[in-house]
């Protein structure tokens, strides 16, 4: 019979000490593994020149300073195509790609989820097995197509692919199938409300969780995208792209490099930062159910 | 009496026939058509219509230039029997994502697990520092300096500094060394998705199942982990593993960052790579469509192959 001690009137299974030490050192360890690569990386970023090429090298940066972040900012300065313009690029294509996926997606996960019509089944079961088709496999005849439409070398060309992702209408539907009763929807619907109008009055007010995840996912996937097949003209380009030019720059960028890869980081850190319990919440209805 | 009108009904229903039971619901929902309308026509033209197109095309020898032959099996045929480099790039791609896909599937369910185990206050923190990684974008490339090929790599230094090795090693140019390293990069990034779904997952198991387990004699963790934690999440482990085989086969550029293309004696050259030299270098894209194809028929095989063995679990 098991050990059995009570926390606030509930029966909780007892814990050994061995168990919870053990489980302890092992996530400590592993933390250490993930952690200690992010730390050099940011060390790196604020050692001086003389430190980043010393021997022996050192782990950790001894006299902190800016001036790596400094020449990251003279260097986006010499460019020929001003950087706030690959900045503008980025937010553009990030924010349109979006919104309109969010809008889209959303729409669709709602009928898919509350409305029973021939199809919407099927509908669902191929975007679930498309999860798995990663845009690399398919770059090459995405490029056929988009040059057919004729979007290539425009804004649209990372836009409009991104209205369609399918992770996003995959939670969205998720979530809604938990979080939406049908019985709200049904009184809606008695009261005269059009199908338009519930989606949009009724069930979106209650999935703000999963629109914040819509929103992150895709801003995150748009916002790390470099240098795009589909995109050639230098004007047009992302602001991951044109930091990676700076990356490239060798031995006497070397400083601006690390203080760059810091920067690109910190913005999806921070997204995820203030919107994590809102994830973790849309995530909970994220399981598969066949 | 009310028996004659229930049959009645169903002699009613019994005279359409499916089709036309179906026409007439598609009538009654034609709303629902028009609101899933702009997100599947995108999907099916940037998703489903480029897999599509790449089995068609993986029949010719398009190459962007002339007018497409069909030469039906050939580009098969040549990748199988012509192609040494292909064969060599399918036995890495599938012993990385043989490694990495259960390896990181694994490591994020026991993350997960580890982290439900601890205080809930510092739950978030702890969280952050395994997922951050994954959205990090290009700081991977930490790793190149950490195992930099001169004495300047950290790596390098410690191991030349206590004696270990007499000369300096060129991590990511020794074809010993590439695999190696390109699959512990591969699962530092790898803790994303899937593993934000455990994590919730483990924390929407119903409570009242733990406090019954424990009456009926769940004695430690691991049977608790076995007997109700697993059974009870199988649709975010069914989640996480989709989520772990796209990531698994989808390394390329990862690898490409760190050990150039190609990679020194092809030691890391995956599908994607080949994939991506035939198609994006020399044009041959009824080749690569080829290429692709195979690569999707390995991840179907596998996604079905997870499927099966996930079902089984706690049974």
């Amino acid at each position: 019979m098991a050990k059995l001690r009570t926390r606030n009137h509930k029966v909780v299974l007892a814990r050994s000490a061995g168990g919870d030490a053990g489980i302890t050192f092992l996530l400590v360890i592993l933390g250490v593994f993930m952690f200690l690569p992010m730390v050099y990386a940011i060390s790196q970023s604020l050692k001086p020149l003389d430190e980043l090429w010393m021997y022996p090298p050192r782990f950790l940066v001894q006299k902190i300073t800016g001036y790596n972040y400094k020449s990251l900012f003279m260097l986006m300065g010499t460019n020929w195509v001003p950087f706030s313009r690959y900045i503008f690029n980025t937010v553009l294509t990030s924010v349109g790609g979006t919104f309109g996926h969010l809008f889209i997606a959303s729409l669709a996960a709602y009928t898919m989820a509350k409305i029973r019509f021939p199809g919407g089944q099927l509908m669902f079961q191929t975007v679930q097995t498309s999860l798995m088709f990663n845009s690399t496999v398919t770059a090459i005849t995405s490029f056929i197509l988009l040059s057919a439409f004729k979007m290539l070398d425009t804004y649209w060309a990372i836009i409009v692919p991104a209205w369609g992702s399918t992770l996003g209408l995959y939670l969205m539907k998720q979530f809604m199938d938990t979080n939406v009763p049908d019985t709200v929807l049904e009184s809606a619907r008695l009261d005269g409300a059009g199908e338009l109008r519930t989606y949009w009055v009724i069930a979106m007010p209650m999935v703000k969780p999963a629109w914040l995840t819509l929103i992150v996912y895709s801003f995150q996937a748009l916002w790390q995208q470099g240098a795009s097949n589909y995109i050639h003209s230098e004007e047009l380009k992302s602001l991951n792209y044109a930091i990676g030019q700076i990356t490239a720059g060798g031995i006497k960028r070397a400083g601006a490099a690390a203080a760059a890869q810091v920067v690109m980081m910190l913005v999806p850190v921070l997204v995820f930062v203030f919107s994590q319990s809102n994830i973790v919440e849309t995530m909970g209805s994220s399981g598969m159910k066949d | 009496m009310s028996n004659k009108t229930a049959q009645k009904k169903a002699v009613s229903r019994k005279d359409m026939t499916m089709r036309q039971w179906i026409w007439k619901e598609m009538k009654r929902n034609w709303v629902a058509y028009v609101m899933v309308a702009p997100y599947m026509i995108i999907f099916l033209l940037f998703t489903i219509l480029p897999v599509v197109l790449s089995v068609v095309i993986s029949f010719t020898d398009f190459n962007m230039l002339e007018m497409p032959n069909i030469v039906f099996f050939d580009n098969y045929i040549n990748l199988f029997f012509d192609d040494d480099i292909f064969l060599t790039a399918c036995t890495n791609t599938l012993i990385f994502a043989g490694i990495v896909g259960p390896a990181s599937y694994l490591l994020s369910f026991l993350v997960a697990w580890f982290i439900n185990e601890i205080p809930p206050k510092i739950r978030a923190l702890v969280t952050l520092v395994f997922y951050a990684p994954s959205i990090s974008g290009q700081v991977f490339m930490v790793w190149q300096t950490l195992f930099a090929s001169d004495s300047y790599g950290w790596v390098n230094a410690i191991l030349l500094k206590y004696s270990i090795i007499p000369t300096e090693i060129p991590f990511f140019q020794d074809a010993a060394y590439v695999m190696p390293l390109c699959i512990v990069v591969a699962l530092w990034t790898s803790l994303g998705t899937a593993f934000l779904s455990f994590i919730a997952g483990l924390q929407g198991v119903d409570r009242s199942l733990y406090e019954a387990g424990a009456v009926d004699g769940v004695r430690n963790r691991w049977q608790e982990l076995y007997y109700i934690t697993l059974p009870s999440m199988k649709p975010q482990l069914m989640f996480g593993a989709v989520m772990a085989i796209t990531g698994a086969f989808g390394f390329g550029s990862i690898v490409t960052a760190l050990c150039g293309f190609p990679s020194v004696e092809y030691s890391a050259h995956t599908i994607m790579h080949h994939l991506e030299d035939y198609g994006n270098i020399r044009y041959e894209i009824g080749y690569s469509s080829a290429i692709a194809v195979v690569l999707f028929a390995i991840m179907v095989g596998a996604n079905g192959l997870v499927k099966k063995i996930i079902s089984k679990v706690g049974t």
